[in-house]
């Protein structure tokens, strides 16, 4: 309550505000030095060039504004009637229409000038030295390094607990991702951008870049992050139930760094493929079970697979039935609700098999059943 | 019988006559206003603090997709029909409309769609969740089932607004008093024709791609599914084909309001008045090219970027024309500041506002950054807010005398004008703020580096709405009496209007005036 009291507080100060909006951009710094009025500079030429843009075009209408304003406010405390004011019966003059026509067709001018360059060099993406395909999901992103053999999934890492504030909010809240997106600096990225099922957006403010993504489309963009760090950014186009909780995290770093990673997310991917022919025990698949389950299928069916926007997994005739249906829309999707998205690609084969085992032991499904890895190759090659 | 009102409630259901339908539709306008006002609440009270509170998501995505329906096409679109309905005929010196029968079925159908529109919050999937720009392929092969009876209600409601368009066209081209020549018409009646215009030419651009989604829906095609081999992004184009004229549709009968009440409260004729007639046709015919400036992400070619962005830029003259007509209007004037004025003045400074985060958006490079922030909310917010809302209110106040022939409450006026005032800045000025700090729209969370500027938001957002009630009541209290107004009402304004009586007799004009 003392928390809401003391944000209220912040009412007072909207004049106050905006006065140091009008300052100085930069006045109101919070933590971190990004200021919560203004666009921030960025990390990129083509950011700097933007906030550039964005600051000139500001500027100019506060100078139009006071102009028009003070005219206004003029006539509106000297020309009223409880001053004895007399009206004056003039009503046209060509030549003044004349002038405020052209005056603001020569300002326009001067704002499309360095608009059209800067456009020019946010859309230019050739000679690229690293390619990253951007695909969107309900609700996560994925990331593939072209040539490079590595591609992962990255999703909200914030805890259930903190959105339905059941724990303190992290720093971070709501901008922090399992996976974030790494690239070297003082290199040109390009992003490749599409989209798997509805259209989303790819947006890092300080990199400028937002991009839509859409289902059969690539778009382009680029990014040259001049300096080490860490920039958080969202998804900008409405995309369903989970718009608001599928953000984007980019960790800018030297390239020997960046070279180091790729070679570890390589070694990391070899892993995940010897572990495909193991043979787990029940156990081990019920605690890898959880963790997926809680990443993948919780936000629709439940902690306790009571189901909410999805179906019940608690003695669901899938989840305790025949294995391959069960299987068939895991890794298919459903063929009648498209909200329940296939897995094929997004869940590794041990966490297919993880997921299932857990699916149909947890809750009080009890079917003994145990999945393995395998299965779920031999499944996924129709075998 | 003849010469008065039916009695009953088939007086409004049978009724032909311009002022009782006109009142229908103002009161229509008003409920949906509250529903839409309503929705707008639920989606700032969840907005109050970061975390999930009040509703989930799936949920929070209904309100803001129902609040943009029902406050565009409920709320500000009637609205206006209603006032051109109350007050055309009376300005041109006609009798009626020229199609009254038509007029009774346009205005009957709406409620129905509304009806519609409204139910499907209660059908299983609940209703529309996809914004009110209803994106494909999210509000197609991603939609609720409900989607289909949203189809049938925005069919609906574009027949009740082509109807209208056409009535209006048939009133001003065919009923004019001798002597109303174009050139004299009231800038109110000039605004509307040429709104009319902009209806009859998109509402069925709006029909044609609801009706696209219903066959991609239940008949099997693809026009928007790109796995069939259509294109989600036609979709968006369509749809602002359609959609960048409806703003204009929200915005050119304010322009005619406030162009009436700002020379009656100067005491001084309207300065430039052929300009403002040309300046609002200049804004019709850009309204049709500029659509892609709300796509400029989308990932158009640099070509179309520059078009739309310059074609865009160029709006800002005649619209600039008109403001600086209003304020030179004003200038060596002989002012009052009675309560529609000062929603008249407030429209100027506030939708000049609107307008320069318009001109800052139009800027495409810039527009990456701002496009589908809370900046963007901000920006349409300020120019419909005071631009729609603002010079209706503004139009009840100045009319309302002649309407019932009490004077409403002047205290009461001015005291809900700058309840609304400040709540409406309150609400939407820091919205700027979060939008460019990174904060993007319809979401029901974010990290609490947003979180001061979204409670002011909210607590604004409850002080307007405050504000409405008082409306509400004080109208409610001038119909029911009051001191009587005089014909002229006001002090020697200008307009047909204000020769009949007040309040003006259910039939006015039987004999055309003669206009010299």
């Amino acid at each position: 309550m003392v928390n809401i009291i003391n944000r209220l507080i912040a009412w007072l100060s909207i004049p106050a505000l905006w006065l140091s909006l009008l300052l100085s951009s930069n006045q109101a710094l919070a933590e971190g030095g990004r200021s919560t009025l203004n666009m921030p500079e960025g990390v990129t030429p083509v950011s700097i060039d933007v906030y550039g843009l964005h600051m000139e075009m500001f500027w100019w209408c506060v100078g139009i504004g006071v102009v028009v304003f003070s005219v206004m406010f003029y006539s509106m405390i000297v020309h009223r009637k409880a001053n004895g004011a007399k009206a004056a019966n003039f009503h046209e003059s060509t030549s003044l229409e004349i002038v405020w026509t052209v005056v603001p067709i020569i300002i326009l001018v001067a704002m499309a000038w360095p608009a059209t360059t800067s456009l020019i060099k946010l859309y230019d993406t050739s000679e690229s030295d690293v390619d990253i395909v951007i695909t969107g999901y309900q609700w996560y992103w994925k990331y593939e390094y072209l040539d490079e053999e590595v591609s992962f999934f990255s999703r909200l890492s914030t805890p259930q607990e903190q959105i339905r504030n059941q724990a303190p909010k992290g720093e971070h809240y709501l901008l922090e991702v399992d996976e974030p997106l790494v690239i070297p600096v003082n290199k040109k990225v390009r992003f490749l951008v599409t989209s798997n099922d509805v259209i989303h957006a790819w947006w890092v403010p300080d990199l400028a870049v937002k991009r839509d993504a859409i289902p059969g489309y690539i778009n382009e963009s680029w990014a040259r992050v001049e300096r080490p760090g860490t920039y958080r950014g969202v998804c900008a186009e409405l995309c369903g139930k989970d718009h608001g909780f599928m953000p984007v995290v980019v960790k800018a770093v030297p390239e020997d760094e960046y070279t180091a990673w790729l070679a570890d997310r390589r070694e990391q991917a070899e892993k995940i493929k010897a572990l495909t022919s193991k043979t787990f025990t029940l156990d081990e698949l019920m605690v890898q079970g959880e963790q997926v389950y809680a990443k993948a299928c919780l936000a629709c069916h439940g902690a306790n697979g009571e189901g909410g926007v999805g179906k019940a997994i608690a003695g669901s005739p899938i989840a305790t039935g025949d294995i391959a249906a069960h299987l068939d829309i895991v890794i298919n999707g459903s063929k009648v609700n498209p909200a329940m998205a296939a897995y094929k690609e997004t869940l590794s084969e041990v966490d297919t098999a993880a997921v299932l085992t857990y699916q149909r032991n947890a809750f009080g499904n009890n079917t003994g059943d145990v999945v393995q890895p395998i299965d779920i190759l031999n499944f996924k090659q129709g075998k | 019988m003849a010469h008065g009102p039916a009695k009953g409630f088939t007086r409004w259901l049978y009724t032909t006559n311009h002022k009782d339908i006109g009142s229908m539709y103002l009161w229509f306008s008003f409920a949906m206003f509250l529903l839409g006002g309503v929705f707008a609440l639920v989606i700032r009270a969840e907005l109050f603090e970061p975390g999930l509170q009040i509703v989930e998501p799936e949920f929070f995505n209904q309100m803001t997709t129902m609040h943009g329906l029902v406050m565009v096409f409920g709320a500000v679109m009637p609205a206006f029909v209603g006032l051109a309905n109350w007050m055309i005929p009376m300005m041109v010196g006609a009798p009626d409309m020229a199609l009254p029968r038509m007029n009774n079925w346009s205005f009957w159908i709406l409620p129905f769609a509304f009806l519609i529109m409204v139910s499907t919050l209660f059908m299983e999937g609940g209703g529309p969740n996809f914004g009110w720009t209803f994106y494909a392929p999210l509000s197609t092969t991603y939609a609720p089932p409900s989607v289909t009876f949203f189809i049938f209600a925005v069919h609906i409601m574009g027949a009740s607004s082509i109807m209208g368009a056409i009535n209006i066209i048939a009133t001003i081209f065919n009923m004019r008093a001798p002597g109303m020549t174009l050139m004299k018409m009231p800038l109110f009646v000039w605004t509307w024709l040429i709104t009319a215009y902009l209806l009859i030419a998109v509402m069925p651009v709006l029909a044609g791609v609801v009706t696209m989604m219903l066959m991609d829906i239940h008949f099997g095609t693809s026009f928007f599914d790109a796995a069939g081999g259509g294109d989600p992004v036609l979709f968006q184009h369509v749809f602002w084909f359609f959609g960048h004229p409806e703003v204009y549709i929200m915005i050119l009968p304010a322009f005619g309001i406030v162009s009436a009440i700002i020379p009656t409260f100067a005491r001084k004729p309207l300065f430039g008045y052929s300009s403002m007639v040309y300046a609002t046709a200049s804004i019709a015919f850009l309204s049709f090219i500029v659509w892609a400036h709300h796509m400029f992400t989308v990932g158009m070619p640099i070509a179309g970027e520059l078009f739309f962005m310059y074609a865009t830029m160029l709006i800002a003259v005649p619209t600039g024309v008109k403001v600086f007509n209003w304020v030179t209007t004003m200038f060596r004037g002989s002012m009052t500041f009675e309560t529609p004025m000062l929603f008249s003045i407030a429209f100027v400074i506030l939708f000049t506002i609107g307008g320069f985060s318009g001109l800052m958006l139009a800027i495409a490079p810039a527009d990456f950054q701002y496009h589908d922030t809370y900046f963007v909310v901000a920006h349409f917010h300020y120019v419909l807010v005071p631009g729609a809302i603002f010079s209706i209110t503004a139009g009840v106040y100045y009319w309302l005398p002649k309407w019932c022939g009490n004077m409403y409450n002047e205290t009461m006026g001015k005291t809900q004008f700058w309840l609304a005032f400040v709540g409406l800045n309150v609400t939407f000025f820091p919205m700027h703020f979060v939008g460019l700090a990174g904060m993007q729209r319809r979401v029901p969370d974010y990290n609490q580096f947003f979180a001061d500027f979204n409670m002011i938001s909210s607590c604004g957002a409850f002080l307007f709405g405050a504000a409405q009630i008082m409306l509400l009541y004080n109208v409610i209290a001038t119909i029911r009496g009051g001191k009587k107004a005089t014909a002229e009402v006001w002090d020697n304004p200008e307009g047909l209007e204000w020769t009949v009586a007040s309040p003006a007799p259910y039939h006015t004009f039987a004999t055309p005036p003669e206009v010299k």
